[in-house]
């Protein structure tokens, strides 16, 4: 069997799992009236105005408008965090911002609160191009998640580069398999009928490959996210998308 | 609350057909899904959607456990007189949501 060697797709040939996808979930997702994932937008935008926490601050409250403060947030994040000394990504940065700011209680991961400020935070950068900062600081995170990728791991002994990077437009069992570009999330997937975040989507790549997955919010997760979203760059985020 | 959805064009030209498209939040819990403990979930659906146009009922539907979380429903109707299309999703645990849209006929 071929070795997973890590050699990129080049980016005339990048495309979104949108390309795999069918005509009608196309549809669903490209006609913001028809795709789900836009209730839990405004369930975020709720809460984006609600005055929340020991400091009864509301993110409106410091942000304002979050159709132009939010503008790009999500491209480039996973980002570099000077308070705990390593990326975050964006579930990460509102939590913080939470626990700092407003004094609040961080919000579960994959808790319909978390998923619904995340979706209306990455509503705003929709169409706007993936551009993680890979510097000094990050670089060492990426190659991190770039060796997560590349590596064999699970009882079926597989890397993620060998379906998303040596084999992507094949099928695994009747599924394409789309080259794993993180650029719709939070998205909602039609098997899960609900919105759910690209670490949820990891999570059930390794247990698909029988590798234990790691926790919500484990670094060696953002890592990778931050790998996958510089492998991305350039592609327009389209969340919330909409997958099979 | 449960958030939903009503969407028609702004203007239709009087006699013309035209298409409406709603959604509405709901985890359409089946009532065949067990926990890990074996113990049943107890069934959770909405069971009835119902469709006004000016107070006139234009559609109506049954819904059952096969039908997906957040269901999407769109259908068409010609277009009379401007007003009101209200959308009712009834269901159990006393699920009730309404939601309307203002159509306006040219």
């Amino acid at each position: 069997m071929a070795c997973a060697t890590g050699v990129e797709i080049p980016a005339g040939e990048r495309r979104s799992g949108y390309e795999f996808m069918s005509r009608e979930t196309r549809a669903m997702q490209d006609d913001d009236v028809t795709n789900p994932g836009m209730l839990w937008v405004l369930d975020g935008e709720a809460l984006w105005n609600r005055k929340d926490g020991s400091a009864v601050r509301a993110c409106a409250d410091c942000h304002g408008d979050a159709r132009a403060s939010m503008k790009g947030v999500a491209a480039r994040h996973p980002a570099w965090d000077a308070a705990s000394g390593r990326p975050v990504n964006l579930e990460q940065r509102i939590n913080a911002c939470r626990t700092a700011r407003q004094q609040a209680a961080a919000l579960a991961y994959e808790s319909r609160d978390l998923l619904a400020l995340s979706a209306f935070v990455a509503l705003q950068s929709r169409g706007m191009p993936a551009a993680v900062a890979i510097d000094a600081r990050t670089r060492p995170y990426r190659d991190a998640g770039r060796d997560t990728f590349i590596r064999r791991q699970g009882q079926l002994n597989l890397a993620c580069a060998q379906c998303h990077d040596e084999r992507w437009g094949k099928k695994l069992a009747g599924s394409a398999i789309p080259q794993a570009h993180p650029t719709g999330y939070p998205l909602y997937r039609l098997e899960w009928q609900s919105l759910g975040s690209l670490q949820r989507r990891l999570r059930n790549c390794m247990i698909g490959m029988r590798a234990e997955p790691y926790a919500y919010g484990a670094p060696e997760f953002v890592d990778l996210e931050l790998y996958l979203m510089w492998r991305a760059r350039g592609m327009p985020l389209e969340a919330p998308a909409v997958r099979p | 609350m449960a958030r939903a959805v009503v969407n028609v064009p702004a203007k239709v030209k009087r006699g013309e057909i035209f298409e409406i498209k709603t959604l509405v939040q709901h985890a359409m819990e089946t009532g065949f899904r067990r926990t890990q403990l074996g113990e049943v979930i107890p069934r959770d659906i909405i069971r009835q959607f119902v469709c006004t146009y000016n107070g006139v009922e234009i559609y109506r539907a049954e819904l059952h456990p096969a039908i997906s979380a957040n269901p999407l429903l769109t259908f068409s109707t010609i277009a009379t007189e401007s007003g009101t299309i209200a959308a009712t999703w009834t269901g159990d645990k006393g699920f009730s949501v309404t939601q309307s849209a203002r159509i306006s006929v040219v």
